[in-house]
């Protein structure tokens, strides 16, 4: 197995070496398609996870131009996040403070099935929890923790109008957490798929039920739309219910299924009071934009629904060997199971699971969930098309674009002849695609993004670690065409694109200072002031171009805890300023217009210590700083502050 | 003439960068450095900076209405308090960490403005600041007077600024 690998990886590397000759006299054709003139705007948003970086990327397409790196899951000295007052809420869990995690599957929230561009929902893996990105501000303003779950897959992907975020887990665990042998696994492990209802003012999310499934490993999912809407579909791996060795021992059963979930009807039953609460213990975090922080609130109950209790909402359609990418076309019809250990792909039909249902083919169950007979649910298959098939996506003439890992390839077919009309290969080992609303009922079949697990030779070399990349495709015409390879923050697991015109028009500038309810905020300089509070020390700070105020403070103490509550005075657009004091044990500050935050400084030595701003603002940027005095604990010297005097 | 004047200030800058790189690479001695530059900024004195840089804020136009959405305003009827005290609360939310109304501070004093500048040139300053630093005379003089500290945009609607002229008439 790993020569066969090698060896088309060393393929691939001579594909690249012909790919790029023959593409010689076009050169320029391709370099114009991917021209963005400086100035000038992307037609596209691509928001891209950075799996282990635990972050979500925005860059333009067709450039590939990065725009920003949004603070998810991870702490970012940068941008402050997990280091001021104000976020560290936000990483908070039953756990503790978790100051990292593994991003993986942005969704783009939905109306009518089709994308509205609000937020962004992405999950973290491996503390389960689920982040919404407000994309007014491009900051993360609300986390949840997923209790019962573990390796939180199976996420997040909204209905089709986000009713619902969903997030399954992948591994199964004892529900509740207890004590036992992980031998007992089979039977007494559960597979928790989480519903997160969201509400449609603000996209709040809330945990309204979870399916207490067999604990198989539920990989992947996606939301039906059109007729298919009000289901949900989940891949599962491991039905064979391993708990060691699972490379050999899960890979045994030679179809495991597509979990086909009636989430209506089980939300319906939950509506008219069905399900079973139990304890749990988890945090629900929410970013306010107006106090500029973060609160996290312990939840400490869970509504939990057996499937036995909802007859008829639940089907299992068996889907060969180890199916990953779980994806359903615009029209709701196919729902397609890239059984990754298999060189075929499955597409089950919808219509045809409905009539299954209904005349009863079934071929079996398993812990009381009927099996509906492959013959009965199979619309087709995309036979011998490469090896390896993880993911689909879809354009809006009825084509399908298929990811292969092993032989590093995208494929388009047809849907519904099940034809291979393309292939193109990937540097290397690609993992998802993007289609912007490639995954919803309106897709914008002009680029196609294949995030690459593996990248060798691509780019100038940079010692053993090779940043990893993205690829562009133009997917307009018959043909695919590669345009463009970029590198990506982290691991480019995931992305959702979307037209730059759903966002741009709504993109926050400023925050006003008349809103900023943050309770240590300044809005004037004549309110600067320093306050002491026992050993406490609270700056009561503000910034503009090219002062503090006040940037003289004496009658701090060794042994105090020094506050610094900064407000931006400014109402411009992209007008931050920073703050860092010399042996604080934190990050900067990056402050927007109108915003406060706050840094903790504990001054260890007697001495006259200065801060400054540390993001360039002004021609007088050098000229931005300040000093406070750190006298002994026991010196008389009194609490006093100043501006030039003042 | 103005090549001359060119060539001087190329040649100051020079002795600016001169002095910024010898700071760089070696250890100078600082004092020394700056008495030569300074002869220089004398000698250009008389030559070239005084008509922008010492008259700056004391060049009086009121014939010059600004750049911007502000053509006419008339304020010579009684002041209006109400609005006038609207004015000052503004005032101190959104401009008074640049500006004082007894000193000159990062900006200037705007008590007695109206008798150097029109009140249209005031309220195109607050509402326009980017295109009056690029484009008018006195805000582009007034920059390099202060430092090429720069009039701050603080998003201040025409309504806004109204209030805030009403307020400076208050100023005595």
């Amino acid at each position: 197995m790993l020569v066969a690998t090698s060896l088309f990886f060393i393929g691939c590397g001579n594909n690249g070496g012909k790919e790029q000759k023959k593409g010689g006299v076009l050169g320029s054709n391709v370099a114009e398609k991917v021209y963005v003139a400086p100035g000038e705007h992307d037609e596209f948003y691509a928001f891209v996870s950075g799996g282990f970086s635990g972050q979500l990327a925005v860059y333009g397409l067709p450039s590939g131009r990065l725009f920003k790196v949004i603070p998810v899951f991870s702490v970012d000295a940068e941008k402050a996040w997990g280091f001021n007052e104000e976020t560290k809420p936000m990483l908070n869990t039953s756990h503790g403070f978790i100051p990292w995690d593994d991003a993986h599957h942005p969704d783009i929230s939905q109306t009518a099935g089709e994308l509205d561009g609000r937020y962004v929902y992405i999950n973290g893996n491996n503390t389960p929890r689920i982040a919404k990105i407000d994309l007014t501000t491009f900051e993360t303003t609300e986390i949840i923790e997923i209790p019962n779950s573990a390796g939180n897959h199976s996420s997040s992907y909204v209905t089709e109008n986000t009713e619902y975020v969903v997030a399954g887990t992948r591994f199964g665990v004892p529900v509740p957490q207890r004590d036992i042998s992980i031998k007992e696994y089979k039977g007494n492990f559960k597979g928790a798929l989480s519903f997160l209802k969201v509400d449609p003012e603000d996209g709040g999310m809330e945990i309204d039920f979870q399916i207490l499934m067999p604990g198989f490993d539920y990989d992947k999912a996606h939301p039906g739309r059109g007729n298919s809407h009000g289901w949900f579909f989940f891949t599962t791996y491991n039905s064979e219910e391993a708990n060691t060795l699972l490379e050999v021992n899960a890979s045994q059963n030679d179809k495991d299924f597509i979990a086909a979930v009636n989430w209506q009807m089980i939300a319906e039953y939950v509506k008219n009071g069905g399900g079973k609460k139990m304890p749990a213990n988890y945090a629900h975090n929410v970013y306010d934009e107006h106090t500029h922080q973060a609160t996290s609130t312990m939840k400490k109950e869970v509504l939990v629904v057996n499937p036995a209790e909802v007859p008829g909402a639940i089907y299992f359609l068996p889907t060969p060997k180890s199916p990953h990418g779980c994806d359903v076309d615009p029209s709701g019809e196919y729902i397609v199971g890239s059984g990754k250990l298999s060189a075929d792909v499955t597409v089950h039909s919808f219509s045809k699971m409905v009539k299954a249902i209904e005349e009863k083919k079934f071929s079996g169950e398993a812990y009381g969930i009927p099996i509906i007979d492959f013959e009965a649910v199979n619309a087709g298959s995309v036979k011998q098309a490469g090896l390896g098939p993880l993911h689909t996506e879809f354009d809006n003439e009825g084509n399908a674009y298929t990811t292969f890992f092993i032989s590093s390839e995208v494929v388009k077919w047809k849907l519904g002849t099940w034809e291979v009309v393309d292939r193109k290969p990937t540097y290397y080992s690609v993992g998802h695609l993007m289609i912007p609303g490639g995954n919803s009922r309106k897709p914008f079949g002009k680029y196609l993004l294949a995030m690459n697990k593996i990248t060798k030779d691509r780019y100038l070399p940079t010692g053993p670690e090779v940043t990893q990349s993205a690829q562009l495709y133009d997917i307009s015409g018959e043909k695919m065409e590669l345009l463009l390879d970029f590198p990506t923050v982290g691991e480019p697991h995931y992305a959702a694109g979307c037209p730059a015109d759903l966002i741009k028009p709504r993109s926050r500038k400023i925050f006003k200072l008349e809103e900023n309810k943050h309770p240590y905020a300044v809005t004037n300089e004549m309110d600067a002031r320093v306050e002491r509070k026992g050993n406490e020390v609270h700056v009561y700070m503000t910034m503009i171009r090219s002062h503090f105020a006040p940037d003289n403070i004496e009658g701090v103490k060794e042994g105090d805890k020094v506050y610094f509550h900064v407000t931006n005075l400014e109402q411009d657009y992209d007008v931050p300023h920073g703050i860092s004091m010399i042996g604080a044990n934190t990050s900067e500050l990056l402050i927007m217009p109108g915003q406060t935050e706050t840094f903790v400084w504990e001054p260890k030595q007697v001495g006259v210590w200065p801060f400054y701003c540390t993001d360039f603002c002004s021609a007088l940027h050098q000229e931005m700083q300040g000093y406070v005095r750190v006298s002994p604990k026991d010196s008389p010297i009194k609490l006093s502050w100043s501006l030039d005097g003042e | 003439m103005k090549r001359t004047h060119k060539l001087l200030i190329l040649m100051f800058s020079f002795v600016l960068f001169s002095c910024g790189n010898d700071k760089k690479n070696n250890q100078v001695d600082y004092s020394s450095k700056k008495t030569l530059v300074k002869k220089e900024v004398q000698k250009e004195k008389p030559k070239e900076a005084p008509e922008v840089k010492k008259e700056a804020t004391a060049n009086i136009d009121l014939s010059n209405k600004g750049i911007g959405p502000v053509k006419s305003i008339d304020i010579s009827g009684a002041i209006d308090q109400k609005l006038a005290d609207e004015g000052k609360e503004l005032f101190k939310n959104k401009c008074s960490a640049c500006h004082r109304t007894n000193r000159k501070f990062i900006g200037p004093n705007p008590t007695g403005v109206f008798d150097r500048r029109s009140p249209e040139w005031v309220m195109n300053m607050i509402v326009n600041p980017e295109e009056m630093l690029q484009k008018d005379p006195i805000a582009k003089a007034l920059l390099i007077e202060f430092n090429g500290s720069p009039m701050a945009n603080q998003n201040v609607s025409e309504q806004e600024a109204r209030a805030i002229v009403e307020f400076f008439r208050t100023l005595k």
